[in-house]
């Protein structure tokens, strides 16, 4: 059971907290990804407060399911969420890539609760998630595994020894998100490096596809019932996304893959989602 | 102690792991091993046989053995991943460094086939700069066995051993030295030898090509102590600087890259708590070639009487 079971509309409104929070503490740090966070925020959002089995008061409860972040870049909306759930108190996130934070750049296990892995070299969540749902098997304990993986990421080849390994033991434990946002670090994906047709990609090896708008709540309600019903193999959610969702000046540019806003562009995003700078620090100062 | 150097029965260090491994399968329930294709040839296939639901076959695919092992770990298993040392080590590097290493997950990294003494393969799957790469990662832990008996202790004492741990095996069989009452101490040399001139410290393979060295050595006036030094990682910092300060001399053997390897780390050691002079039995910074093993061995400056040379050269440094 998730401890929280938001309803959707509950669930919208955690992600605009979580958004603002995203915005704020990348101000704060003068350093770190924006895009990313903004256009995970919807389906991370969803997963933490509504089908995630885990206690944030104990974080190694054995019987949780595992929620891994192979994108370990999107550290905002990770942390984000990890603190509004209480995993660590809120204030955390304003100390977040400052000497001596227990919130790293890219996220390390031994320092913040609630992190299953260290990651930040891309391609191997997902083998470490392969991993964990294997070893479910061997106990058949029933937890779930779930793996949010970029697109841009998926150019990394150990991706898909992951992806082979997962549909040829039938790990249907075991549930993927691509952050479909079409958008890497030197621009836009198909001019990178294409990585599509995704959906066959991932067929191919065996896997259950689903394809949903990545920033509608309807959608990915109805996308992790499903995933949450299906038996036999693994699925995946490809989910098309906008990066930096939710913030005018930034849907859709790859510029704000690893940037932060500066103090006068966090104004601009905080007042398009309906705060201030002032207000909402204060607030993660106070919590 | 020590049989007579020439009458040792011959055992492969591999076979000593599978065999470790198929004694941990039996009482505890959370070992699990993976291999990646090369099953049997590096002796994890008697574990898959008696084991089959806590065997986990990889395919080619190194990288994700690395981290399907990591995922394991965090279930509360203790997994045991193997191929050959250049793919266990050198090609799943990074998910090494990153999802094990700085995640202190309880993983154990077996690598067949370490050292030039692989033979007619060639090159490619002679491993001889993955000590020198594991032992630069914090958390890891590094064992080099010497013979059949401590590959199987050893085995055995890695599970209890919290966090990464890499062990090296050979793929030939080799002099055994130890036998099934031996205690393997992690962490802690082991004086096979005793001597006040000099103190040749080996490991692996080189173990019995120091034993023999000090024997010929010991015919001709010069009292060797030898070292099994099992343990690279954590490295056994009181033995050396003892035998530095008792012989004043040191001589180390490895069947790897001069450069990062054990000789390395006695070195760390020797210039920080006890400067004396050392000389370096290894390979020259240098790949090696197909021959047999023992020609190879010989070839590229491996064996006894190499180790009897370089005696001779830090003696006169003394």
């Amino acid at each position: 059971m998730n401890p929280f079971n938001y309803s959707a509309e509950q669930l919208q409104a955690a992600a605009l907290d979580v958004r603002r929070d995203i915005i704020t503490m990348l101000v704060e740090a003068k350093s770190g990804h924006t895009g990313g966070p903004l256009s995970c925020t919807d389906f991370a959002t969803a997963l933490s407060f509504r089908y995630l089995n885990h206690k944030p008061s104990e974080p190694h409860w054995t019987d949780r399911d595992f929620l891994f972040y192979s994108i370990g870049h999107v550290t905002p909306v990770n942390y984000s969420l990890l603190a509004e759930c209480g995993y660590f108190p809120l204030k955390d996130l304003m100390t977040f890539r400052k000497l001596n934070s227990r919130l790293q750049g890219h996220p390390h296990r031994l320092d913040t609760p609630g992190i299953e892995i260290s990651s930040g070299s891309l391609g191997q969540g997902l083998s470490i998630a392969c991993g964990v749902a294997k070893g479910s098997k061997i106990d058949k304990h029933p937890r779930r595994v779930f793996c949010i993986m970029g697109d841009g990421e998926l150019q990394e080849g150990s991706c898909w020894e992951a992806v082979m390994f997962a549909g040829h033991y039938h790990l249907d434990n075991l549930g993927v998100i691509v952050d479909y946002n079409k958008r890497q670090i030197d621009g836009e994906v198909p001019k990178i490096m294409d990585v599509a047709p995704l959906a066959d990609k991932w067929r191919a090896f065996n896997w259950q596809v689903l394809e949903i708008d990545g920033n509608d709540m309807q959608q990915i309600l109805a996308a992790y019932d499903e995933m949450l019903r299906h038996r036999d193999r693994p699925m995946v959610i490809i989910a098309h996304t906008t990066m930096g969702k939710g913030v005018s000046f930034m849907e859709g540019k790859a510029e704000w893959h690893g940037k932060p806003p500066t103090m006068e562009q966090g104004e601009q995003a905080l007042q398009e989602l309906g705060t201030t700078y002032a207000e909402w620090s204060s607030r993660l100062l106070a919590g | 102690m020590l049989k007579e150097l020439t009458k040792l029965e011959m055992k492969k260090t591999r076979e000593g792991f599978g065999h470790g491994l198929v004694d941990l399968g039996e009482k505890d329930e959370r070992i699990v091993v993976l291999a990646a294709d090369v099953t049997d040839s590096v002796n994890a296939g008697f574990f898959a046989r008696r084991f089959p639901e806590r065997f986990v076959q990889m395919g080619i695919a190194e990288q994700n053995m690395a981290t399907v092992a990591t995922g394991l770990s965090l279930v509360g298993k203790i997994p045991f991943y193997s191929t050959y040392s250049v793919f266990s080590t050198c090609r799943c590097m990074d998910q090494i460094r990153i999802s094990i290493c700085y995640s202190n997950a309880n993983v154990k990294i077996c690598g067949a086939h370490g050292g030039i003494s692989v033979g007619q393969d060639g090159a490619t799957h002679q491993a001889m700069e993955d000590i020198a790469m594991m032992r630069s990662l914090p958390n890891m832990k590094v064992i080099v066995p010497c013979d059949y008996w401590q590959s199987k202790r050893a085995t055995m004492a890695a599970a209890y051993i919290d966090g990464p741990v890499f062990i090296r095996f050979g793929r030939e069989a080799v002099p055994t030295l130890t036998d099934e009452s031996t205690p393997f101490e992690f962490g802690k040399g082991v004086v096979l030898r005793d001597g006040g001139d000099v103190a040749i410290i080996a490991c692996g393979v080189m173990v019995y090509e120091a034993l023999v060295a000090a024997e010929v050595l010991g015919k001709q006036g010069i009292d060797c102590r030898v070292i099994n030094l099992h343990t690279i990682k954590p490295i056994d910092r009181d033995l050396i600087i003892r035998a530095a300060r008792e012989c004043g001399a040191i001589v180390t053997a490895e069947e790897h890259q001069v450069y990062g390897g054990m000789g390395s780390a006695v070195a760390e050691v020797l210039v920080s708590h006890a400067p004396v002079p050392q000389e370096f039995v290894a390979v020259m910074d240098c790949f090696g070639q197909s021959g047999q093993p023992d020609e190879l061995l010989r070839a590229y400056g491996l064996k006894s009487e190499d180790i009897i040379a370089a005696v001779k050269r830090v003696l006169k440094r003394k």
